[in-house]
């Protein structure tokens, strides 16, 4: 079984009906960007017999159909198949604009009665609380991933002023919209979760919405910068949004 | 057609073959637990494989039915009853208006599948029709079923297997059913504790030999708090060495992650998109059927096979449905 040319792209089993994709980078921005890049190159193929384009942080998870991928030979099997089809299609895949994913601002309100870890977040890390607004929406950040739950967007890189491990005690509720921060991590709740990270403000807009075409508001490989609203303008906005 | 639910049962949903290209926005797959039963159940019914029917969990629901309707129940035997008569497995059966189908105890295996023909008439939510329950998303307002529910199917009549509503055993007993049934995917029942096979993945190699051989030579059981979208597996806590930082990736169902307290996790139905625990492999999609049936306090035991042997082994079990599909047909010519 002869591997693709480029050697920095590796495959890899995710057993017997999926597969990784890795792109063979370090975690960051850069690659995130790249992985995207190449998820977008894949979708727009339309394989068939390809079920899920799963992009993460250095890699992208490849669900697809064994029986079509089998074919009738026993000679090789569905994930030799696949990989050789995937190897001759990403052949030129340095040729990819890299920063495929779009740029999103997102309103944020820090005031105190929805950024219930925000004090807190500022003691434990010996700055000011306004200081933590300041560097927190004077950053941008690339969405690493979408996981934990639909439309839940990992970002980063978080300011290392900002980095505190999860609560020891995680909140059986945290209200949809919390914008939080746990260890190198930023991200946002689409709906009302269980969760440990540090709350810090709250979005007015809907994260998840099973209704609209694209239900995730954010994608793997955007960006994102969050710009401070007072909590008069995150009530209109929350009433707007219906 | 439509369905009363007059008793929910512990936890009965609406599912089909998942949700499929939409787990880069983060939703689960979901979909029925041992796919082959609801494909087993739907074919019986004249269902595409992919229908929406309900997945019945350890203790049934009491359904009753407004009008004559042809259904099969698949996977495992929660002892079905219609008026306490035992109902036959894995054929079709004609069940008559106003009768009442209910469940016993787990005779084998813990999830029941009951197809309708037509198939169960609920909004898709992003291409499913899959209940999430963590969510919200699919089946019936994204819940599981209750007592009050009225389920209405898609098709309004058949005429397939009709004869049997003609039989003088329809009256009587308020259902019917033929005496063929189809050979449901046995799997590795034989063996006890069932062998759950298993292809090793990215993490294997930073397992210790001994580790390796204490995996597969455990017979581990299922903890309490195992459901949908995962098992939590006791017997043995195994210790990865350097797995260095894992980085999150995608996951998928059969995926065995190894948390810090070292008990194995398998990821089921309702898993999520992506894991960032070492994993140590997938189990056999052969095997998921089986690994599906199996409820907390069960006991199973993996055993490794290579890649292209699992592959194998789907090829074989794909071509044992067409093979059943191909039988029913010639039942409804017959």
């Amino acid at each position: 079984m002869p591997l693709p040319e480029k050697a920095r792209l590796t495959f890899l089993p995710l057993g017997d009906r999926a597969l990784l994709l890795d792109v063979g980078a370090e975690a960051g921005a850069q690659t995130v960007s790249r992985v995207r890049a190449l998820a977008d190159y894949l979708a727009q193929l339309q394989l068939p017999g390809i079920v899920d384009l799963v992009p993460a942080i250095c890699t992208i998870g490849i669900h697809y159909d064994p029986v079509y991928w089998g074919g009738a030979a026993e000679k090789h099997t569905a994930y030799e198949r696949l990989v050789q089809r995937l190897g001759e299609l990403l052949d030129d895949f340095d040729m990819l604009p890299a920063g495929a994913g779009q740029t999103q601002d997102i309103p944020v309100c820090y005031e105190p009665e929805y950024a219930l870890d925000l004090a807190s977040l500022a003691r434990a890390r010996g700055v000011s609380e306004q200081q933590v607004i300041d560097i927190h929406a004077g950053a941008q950040y690339s969405v690493y991933m979408i996981g934990f739950a639909p439309g839940f967007a990992y970002l980063g890189p978080l300011d290392e002023r900002l980095v505190l491990p999860r609560r020891e005690t995680p909140r059986t509720l945290v209200p949809a919209g919390s914008v939080a921060v746990a260890n190198e991590y930023t991200g946002i709740y689409p709906g009302p979760l269980p969760g440990g990270w540090h709350i810090i403000g709250r979005t007015p807009l809907r994260l998840f919405d099973p209704a609209r075409p694209q239900p995730s508001l954010l994608q793997s490989g955007d960006l994102v910068r969050f710009v401070p609203i007072d909590a008069q303008q995150y009530r209109s906005l929350e009433a707007g949004r219906e | 057609m439509t369905v009363d639910v007059i008793r929910a049962g512990l936890l009965t949903t609406v599912q089909d073959l998942g949700r499929f290209g939409m787990q880069h926005f983060g939703v689960p797959a979901s979909g029925a637990m041992d796919a082959y039963a609801l494909q087993v159940a739907n074919r019986l019914v004249g269902n595409l494989g992919d229908a929406a029917a309900l997945e019945i969990t350890i203790a049934g629901p009491v359904l009753e039915f407004a009008a004559d309707t042809l259904i099969a129940l698949s996977g495992g035997d929660l002892e079905p009853v219609i008026d306490e008569k035992p109902v036959p497995m894995n054929r079709p059966v004609w069940i008559a208006r106003g009768r009442r189908l209910a469940f016993g105890r787990c005779v084998s295996g813990c999830r029941a599948y009951l197809a309708l023909a037509g198939g169960l008439d609920v909004e898709p939510v992003l291409g499913s029709r899959a209940t999430y329950l963590r969510a919200a998303l699919g089946g019936i307002a994204g819940r599981a079923l209750k007592a009050g529910d009225r389920i209405g199917t898609q098709a309004t009549g058949t005429e397939r297997f009709s004869k049997l509503r003609q039989a003088e055993r329809f009256r009587r007993d308020g259902f019917a059913a033929p005496r063929w049934s189809v050979q449901a995917w046995s799997g590795q029942w034989m063996m006890q504790p069932p062998r759950i096979r298993f292809v090793p993945g990215r993490h294997w190699e930073q397992l210790a030999a001994a580790q390796r051989n204490r995996f597969t030579g455990t017979a581990f059981r299922l903890g309490a708090s195992s459901d949908r979208m995962g098992y939590r597996l006791e017997g043995a806590s195994l210790e990865i060495g350097d797995a260095g930082h894992v980085v999150s990736e995608a996951v998928a169902f059969g995926t065995i992650q190894l948390p810090p307290d070292g008990n194995p996790i398998v990821l089921m139905a309702d898993r999520q998109t992506i894991g960032g625990y070492p994993r140590l492999g997938e189990v056999a999609s052969v095997d998921l059927p089986l690994l599906a049936q199996l409820k907390p306090g069960d006991a199973l035991q993996f055993e490794r096979i290579d890649l292209a042997g699992a592959q194998r082994l789907i090829r074989a079990q794909a071509l044992a449905l067409k093979q059943i599909e191909a039988s029913i047909e010639s039942n409804v010519k017959a």
